[in-house]
């Protein structure tokens, strides 16, 4: 549906996206994932139609509808957008600005979908109210259900809930998913929140400076990451040096770990092993010590930073429920390392 | 801190009562003209509703509706292309639409007439040709002039709402599907309509108050009928009935203003630096329309009152110089007494913050708001009425003595929240603990003002004298009808060329004037402060 080739864009000379690829079937989620100023905010300006790549080209059903000589102007793409600031029209009420994105239908036809987008994001009654008389919640669902009674051909969202506190952004998050999986809406996200990602998209793209590190399902950017940019940004963890054996097994400092089913590194080269949390299970049991630094409540669980002989510091992630250790305890540890990541050095 | 500055209750009375002092010359015009609107003249006033009101009255609306709507198609569509679209010329006629403000409307019109009247340079030469213009000193030239001269009131205010908020919106209202022409109309412009009506009412609020112009053009408002009731009828009573009249205009205009400044604190929406509209096929055609509108409102008036200005001076045969020694000193002693009463009052406000001293504030810089004819008759008379109780009395005194101090009192009148302004924004800028550290030094009062305040002031009083001194150098009406004898102006002057039909000649002072107004362009362009450079020619009253 969506095709993104070989996309560039400059802001004079800077060069803020290099050779983007990407491609969203019909009725996907896709989220672009990446700090601020990596460039996810420019792509979703120029999927809209405000802004030209300098070069390559997007193609959507087919056609390409942007391309450096010129574009398909944004009111010709039958798309919608949800912004940051949800940008509700101040002098229209809660209907108007729904309806003003349905200018092309019948009187008749524009007030039935006014009241079954209404409806949909659990805003009925509301109809009459002006932005400025609404909650913060409340305005990012009326942003959100005036995009979605277009029917756009597809939804760019652009850090729809970063505004929102943690409550509210999680539900809209979990609802925003359902609306537009009950509606079979292509939509494109842009956030900076790896979890909000995870929580709405089918597809995750990790942007850093200006490059699609990875287009992926969010369990495979999260446990196979392209890149150490992409392993480092969507999740915690800390990196352990080790060394191919022969056998294709890794030599660490926490012990010998076996062979994975495929390996790229030659026997002998030095590698970085990338050791998530949860990777780290915590067992009283274990001959493997080691010392606790530090160790933070985090409700659920506990996270605890230990030290090695060598004093390279790991991260475990315990169930709280279990006895604290408290600092510059020896406790015993075991991997469970389902998913080997690791990088040459250099 | 201001209590502890001022020491003690006597010392903030005294500054309390000083300072309304000063509203005194304000409300005596005020109050004449709004006792003659109460309680009307029978005889003079059945002769001004018989002869007079009719005509002015259905004049000057019609005036204010053609200037009405010329100001807000021109300022508002310049506006528009310049804050939101991408063409040639773009950052170039984003300041330089703004140089018009340079002329008074009168300056203007004589340059206009001196191209397109019957024996202007361009109708002259076209006739050569065989082709015959239509009359151009009609109403539909005074509209067009006045457009001319007034749409960078309405550009200013516009461009600001426009660049702040306009992009945004449009590219939210192009994201639901609407063309760039149609989302601005729906919502760009209703989102913009509180600046885009205190603007409006500014122009309008000049186009009341405008003499020279409507006078050129023999066009007779009420404040003609004002001038031509006192001079030629030779009845200041009657000029005052005409001036409550226009009195009633005036808190009109002003209703219109202030409802667009209460609208301006809603209606925002998020700001980002955003791509400006590319104007594909019709970005030439964006350019041609701003280019058009500067060559006839600034460049072709400035090259012909150039040239003919030039040309003329020798026929002047050195009165020139006389004219310009009276308009200079008369600007120069106004501008000094008006900032220093500026400075008192602002600095009572600052020292003694009281209900007195705030409704001191507001009421002695009112009289901007008002026309100058307006204010002229309504000094006038009572200071006549004034000087004949005194000769009964026997103290003689003739209006002619008191003639200059009783015009600097006029200029004062009008002129005090022009000079205001940039000194009350200059006070809010001195935090309260530079002059608690003095004190605790041990400096006293005259003492704090003398090292802290007026050094601190310096640029603000220097932009508040220009100001107030090229105002007073442009200042028709009251120069002309409170002057005494002997002290012609170039404002005087170019009223007594126009009214000859000698465009030639008016060129002359319009040229030093129209140089003297680009000082403040020159000032508002070096970046000054928004809140300073507004006060140009407008808004003062806010």
């Amino acid at each position: 549906m969506l095709e993104v080739v070989g996309l560039w864009a400059r802001h004079g000379l800077a060069v803020v996206l290099r050779d983007i690829n990407l491609t969203l079937a019909e009725g996907e989620i896709g989220a672009l994932l990446g700090p601020s100023g990596s460039g996810k905010t420019t792509l979703l300006r120029i999927l809209a139609g405000f802004d030209l790549p300098s070069q390559g080209e997007v193609r959507f059903a087919g056609a390409a509808i942007a391309r450096p000589q010129g574009a398909v102007a944004p009111e010709h793409r039958g798309f919608a957008m949800v912004f940051q600031d949800h940008a509700l029209l101040p002098h229209l009420s809660v209907s108007g600005n729904i309806a003003f994105g349905l200018h092309r239908l019948t009187a008749a036809a524009r007030s039935e979908r006014i009241a079954e987008a209404m409806a949909m994001v659990g805003l009925q009654g509301l109809d009459a109210r002006k932005p400025h008389e609404l909650s913060g919640g409340q305005q990012q669902r009326v942003a959100v259900a005036r995009a979605l009674a277009m029917r756009p051909r597809l939804l760019l969202l652009d850090e729809p809930f970063s505004s929102l506190d943690e409550t509210l952004r999680h539900q809209l998050q979990r609802d925003l998913r359902r609306w537009l999986k009950q509606t079979g809406t292509t939509a494109l996200l842009v956030t900076h929140s790896q979890q909000e990602a995870y929580a709405v998209a089918d597809r995750v793209g990790v942007i850093g400076s200006g490059r699609l590190h990875q287009w992926d399902t969010p369990y495979r950017v999260y446990h196979h990451p392209a890149s150490r940019f992409v392993a480092e940004f969507v999740g915690d963890g800390v990196w352990l040096a080790a060394q191919v054996l022969a056998d294709g097994a890794l030599q660490t400092e926490i012990g010998v770990l076996p062979a994975a089913q495929t390996t790229v590194f030659a026997p002998g080269q030095h590698v970085e092993l990338l050791l998530r949390p949860d990777d780290l299970i915590h067992d009283d049991l274990s001959p493997w010590r080691v010392r606790v630094v530090a160790s933070t409540f985090r409700g659920a669980d506990r996270l605890y930073r230990l030290a090695l002989p060598s004093g390279t510091e790991l991260l475990s992630l315990v169930p709280s429920h279990h006895p604290a250790h408290p600092v510059d305890e020896e406790i015993g540890i075991r991997l469970d390392l389902q998913h080997r990541i690791c990088f040459s050095v250099g | 801190m201001s209590a502890a500055a001022s020491g003690g209750r006597a010392a903030r009375f005294a500054w309390a009562l000083l300072a309304a002092g000063f509203c005194l010359p304000t409300l005596v015009p005020l109050a004449a003209v709004l006792q003659a609107l109460l309680v009307p003249e029978g005889e003079v006033w059945q002769h001004l509703l018989a002869h007079v009101l009719p005509s002015a009255v259905a004049d000057t609306l019609w005036l204010l509706l053609g200037v009405g709507l010329g100001v807000v198609a021109v300022g508002v569509s310049l506006a528009g292309l310049v804050a939101m679209a991408d063409f040639p010329g773009r950052r170039f006629f984003d300041w330089a639409l703004l140089l018009p403000l340079a002329m008074p409307g009168y300056v203007l019109a004589v340059a206009f007439l001196g191209l397109f009247d019957y024996s202007g340079t361009v109708a002259t030469a076209l006739r050569a040709w065989g082709i015959e213009l239509p009359a151009f000193r009609g109403r539909g030239g005074l509209i067009l002039v006045l457009t001319a001269a007034l749409y960078p009131y309405v550009y200013l205010v516009a461009r600001q709402a426009f660049a702040s908020t306009g992009l945004r919106t449009l590219e939210v209202a192009r994201s639901l599907g609407h063309a760039p022409l149609p989302a601005f109309l729906r919502t760009v412009l209703p989102l913009g309509l509180p600046w885009i009506m205190a603007g409006t009412g500014l122009a309008l609020m000049e186009t009341l108050a405008d003499f020279g112009t409507v006078a050129a053009f023999n066009y007779d408002t009420l404040t003609v009928a004002i001038y031509k009731t006192w001079y030629t009828q030779f009845s200041p009573r009657g000029g005052l009935q005409v001036a409550a009249v226009l009195l009633l205009f005036v808190l009109g205009l002003l209703a219109l203003e202030a409802r667009g400044r209460r609208g301006m604190r809603f209606a925002t929406m998020g700001v980002a630096p955003l791509r400006r509209l590319p104007l594909t096929r019709l970005r030439w055609l964006a350019t041609a329309w701003c280019a058009l509108v500067l060559l006839l409102a600034f460049v072709l008036p400035v090259i012909w009152l150039a040239v003919a200005g030039l040309q003329h001076v020798p026929d002047m045969r050195g009165r020139f110089w006389a004219l310009g020694r009276n308009t200079l000193s008369l600007g120069a002693l106004a501008a000094l007494l008006t900032v220093a009463v500026a400075l008192l009052i602002a600095l009572a406000v600052h020292f003694a913050p009281s209900w007195i001293t705030r409704l001191t504030q507001r009421l002695s810089t009112l009289g901007y708001a008002f026309p100058g004819a307006l204010l002229a008759v309504g000094l006038y008379v009572p200071m006549a009425a004034l000087m004949a109780t005194l000769a009964q009395a026997g103290f003689a005194i003739s209006l002619v003595q008191i003639g200059v101090p009783l015009l600097l009192l006029g200029y004062g009148v009008r002129f005090l929240a022009v000079g205001h302004a940039p000194v009350a924004a200059g006070l809010l800028r001195l935090r309260p603990s530079m002059i608690e550290a003095a004190r605790l030094s041990g400096a006293g009062p005259l003492r704090i003002i003398g090292r802290i305040h007026l050094p601190l002031l310096q640029p603000s009083l220097m932009t508040a004298l220009l100001l107030v001194f090229v105002d007073v150098l442009k200042e028709m009406p009251i120069t002309l009808m409170m002057r005494p004898f002997g002290w012609d102006t170039f404002a005087t002057r170019i009223f007594e060329f126009t009214r000859e039909g000698e465009w030639g000649m008016a060129a002359v002072p319009s040229l030093a004037l129209m140089v003297a107004g680009l000082l403040p362009i020159w000032l508002l362009h070096r970046g000054r402060r928004a809140s300073e450079g507004l006060h140009l020619r407008g808004q003062a009253h806010a």
